[in-house]
């Protein structure tokens, strides 16, 4: 009887095995379908980097033209240019957030205890910037930076200053980035730490009081030490997409003002521009190109390292 | 906000605890004695809340500003020469705000329950160890957030091969399918326990019954987080009606809001040289598209505290 059974049950498995696969493959699929389309596709009309796209031909008639789009925009030194403002500028994302953040969560760690509503209220005022459009951050801006009637210069005209015209002078502008990205980014990985903060056992603090720590020293060797992996993470999370810059903060804070390009230009506004402004849809796709392939063998080289280093923490 | 404190303390501690909330910080970070620091943390915190807040209170006020007090005086904390003209104004053609209103409701409903649905359905399959495609699709999926053609094929694709000028799906399809809230809803998959499933499956269920019955429910947190970032991904988009939107009947309220900046009669055709409070309206219009997201990110702030908990755990 048993050796009847068997084969039957077998068979049976296997024919739920693959109907299972089934079902779930169909489940998959409308996502993979969407990624597809969306993800995959686009990849094929990277060609247009390598031709002199003309709307009228569509991209498979329009001409080529070899490496000529890389060609003007590196003489022109638009690359150059557009490059070391993304790198500069998400580099300076990068420390003044993770450290401003950090900061915050060690501050807010101390007082979580002993006035909660006020804790609340701190983290929900520097939090909600975070939903905020970047279309509303730049009206923020505006009424800040006005040459006229933005506050900033109305501080400066009650201390006897000069006025400053913000939008038409470039220097201020890597500042005024910084300050509003952290503006809207801070209360997000604020969050974070504190999450990580709030999960040490408390044992390991208490321990260190009883050892005579002070404040300092327990930020110092035992805070800092145990959420050590979860900076690490978010560093490493901001690093691999240092290639990227987000547009929606450089396209409209600075309200598209070319005297600002010197400053506000990064990859993606010039990308922008390209194909929607003046049309150099070649030029455009060449830049988008440049920007994949460096972001990819950024992201790969630095998990190379993390695997090379600490296996555990590798992105991929 | 006073603390319940042990009450053998030195007087003078209490004393720096009144008073050292306007003046100056005491030796911030030093100090073992829990009080003097804390009320330095309070100083530095309260001013740190006042400044993020200063910006929205500017917008706010000048919102109910006239015009004239506004090109005088420049923006305030408070409203100067209070006026609803800007609201009167904007309400006067409310169909302008309501439809635009009513297009980004419209997308950022169906977009996120989309969404959400489509990225649970494949992120289920995908944290299947008896899936044979999980791996590969895995892969397929991780993929997309580490190389992509960026805008210029994307643009050429959605308006020359799949017609999407001035279609509401062109404000829908490019955030439909996230990569990265597709691997973290996979990530949180994993966590749900086999026994469940496997019952499930014994008693003859099947893997769409399992999928809605089981592991949706299960799911709800993870489900409510993504959902909400989902929210305001959709609800905050200004690129794409600037890629694909050229009919005002397809605006939305931050594409209407965009186009103020440069020129709010683009928006608001005034009939009969009635004198329009430009920056006043330009203020209440970008109050009118904030409001309702404010007002939903209070309901829901601890998805979001869990949405960014979430995204870290890989």
């Amino acid at each position: 009887m048993s050796i009847s059974t068997l084969p039957t049950r077998r068979r049976k498995s296997r024919l739920r095995f693959t109907q299972t696969n089934r079902q779930l493959a169909v489940m998959a699929l409308p996502g993979v379908i969407v990624l597809f389309v969306m993800s995959y596709l686009p990849l094929v009309g990277l060609v247009l980097a390598f031709k002199n796209y003309v709307a009228f031909d569509g991209i498979w008639k329009s001409p080529w033209v070899g490496f000529d789009n890389f060609e003007f925009l590196f003489r022109t030194r638009a690359a150059q240019h557009i490059t070391v403002n993304t790198l500069l500028m998400n580099s300076l994302f990068i420390v003044t957030t993770l450290s401003a953040s950090l900061f915050i969560a060690i501050l807010l760690n101390e007082i979580r205890l002993t006035s909660r509503y006020l804790s609340r209220f701190y983290q929900t005022s520097l939090f909600f910037p975070f939903v905020i459009s970047w279309v509303i951050v730049s009206f923020f801006a505006f009424a800040l930076l006005d040459s006229e009637g933005g506050l900033i210069n109305q501080a400066l005209a009650a201390v006897g200053g000069h006025p400053v015209s913000f939008y038409s002078e470039p220097g201020y502008w890597h500042t005024i980035l910084v300050i509003t990205n952290l503006w809207k980014s801070v209360g997000f990985f604020t969050i974070i730490f504190l999450a990580g903060i709030v999960a040490i056992n408390p044992e390991y603090l208490e321990a260190s009081l009883l050892d005579g720590a002070s404040k300092a020293k327990q930020v110092r060797f035992v805070i800092l030490p145990l959420i050590a992996p979860l900076i690490v993470v978010n560093f490493l999370l901001m690093l691999s997409r240092i290639f990227y810059a987000d547009f929606g903060l450089f396209f409209n804070v600075p309200r598209n003002q070319g005297l600002l390009y010197p400053a506000t230009d990064v990859i993606d506004t010039y990308v922008f521009r390209g194909l929607i402004t003046t049309g150099d849809v070649g030029m455009a796709a060449a830049a988008g190109l440049y920007q994949a392939i460096f972001g990819f063998l950024l992201v790969v080289s630095v998990n190379w390292v993390i695997r090379r280093t600490a296996p555990e923490r590798a992105l991929f | 906000m006073s603390v319940t404190q042990p009450s053998v303390e030195i007087g003078n501690e209490a004393v720096v605890r009144q008073v050292g909330r306007r003046g100056p910080a005491t030796s911030p970070g030093l100090s073992t004695h829990g009080r003097g620091l804390r009320t330095a943390i309070h100083v530095f915190l309260v001013g740190l809340a006042a400044l993020f807040v200063l910006p929205l209170l500017i917008v706010i006020s000048a919102s109910f500003s006239s015009d004239q007090a506004l090109s005088e005086h420049g923006y305030s904390i408070l409203p100067r020469d209070f006026t609803l003209d800007a609201y009167r104004f904007i309400f006067a053609q409310p169909d302008v705000v309501f439809r635009a209103f009513g297009v980004s409701l419209f997308v950022t409903f169906v977009g996120s329950f989309l969404g959400v649905l489509l990225m649970a359905m494949l992120a289920w399959p995908l944290s299947r160890r008896d899936f044979r495609l999980g791996k590969p699709l895995s892969f397929y999926v991780f993929f997309t957030l580490i190389f992509n053609g960026g805008l210029v094929p994307v643009y050429i694709l959605m308006v020359n091969y799949l017609h999407q000028r001035d279609q509401v799906t062109a404000l829908i399809l490019p955030y439909l399918i996230i990569p990265f809230f597709v691997l973290i809803l996979r990530t949180y998959f994993v966590g749900i326990p086999n026994e469940i499933v496997e019952a499930a499956r014994i008693d003859g269920a099947g893997e769409w019954w399992i999928f809605f019955r089981i592991v949706l429910p299960l799911s709800k947190p993870a489900l409510a987080t993504i959902g909400i970032f989902s929210v305001l991904n959709f609800w905050n988009d200004f690129l794409q009606p600037i890629l694909y939107i050229n009919n005002q009947h397809l605006y939305t309220l931050q594409y209407l809001l965009y186009n103020m900046i440069g020129n709010v009669s683009a928006a608001f055709p005034v009939a009969g040289g009635v004198p329009v409070p430009l920056q006043s309206v330009r203020m209440s219009m970008a109050v009118i598209a904030t409001v309702p997201i404010l007002i939903t990110f209070f309901f829901v702030q601890r998805f979001f505290v869990r949405g960014a908990t979430l995204g870290a755990v890989k």
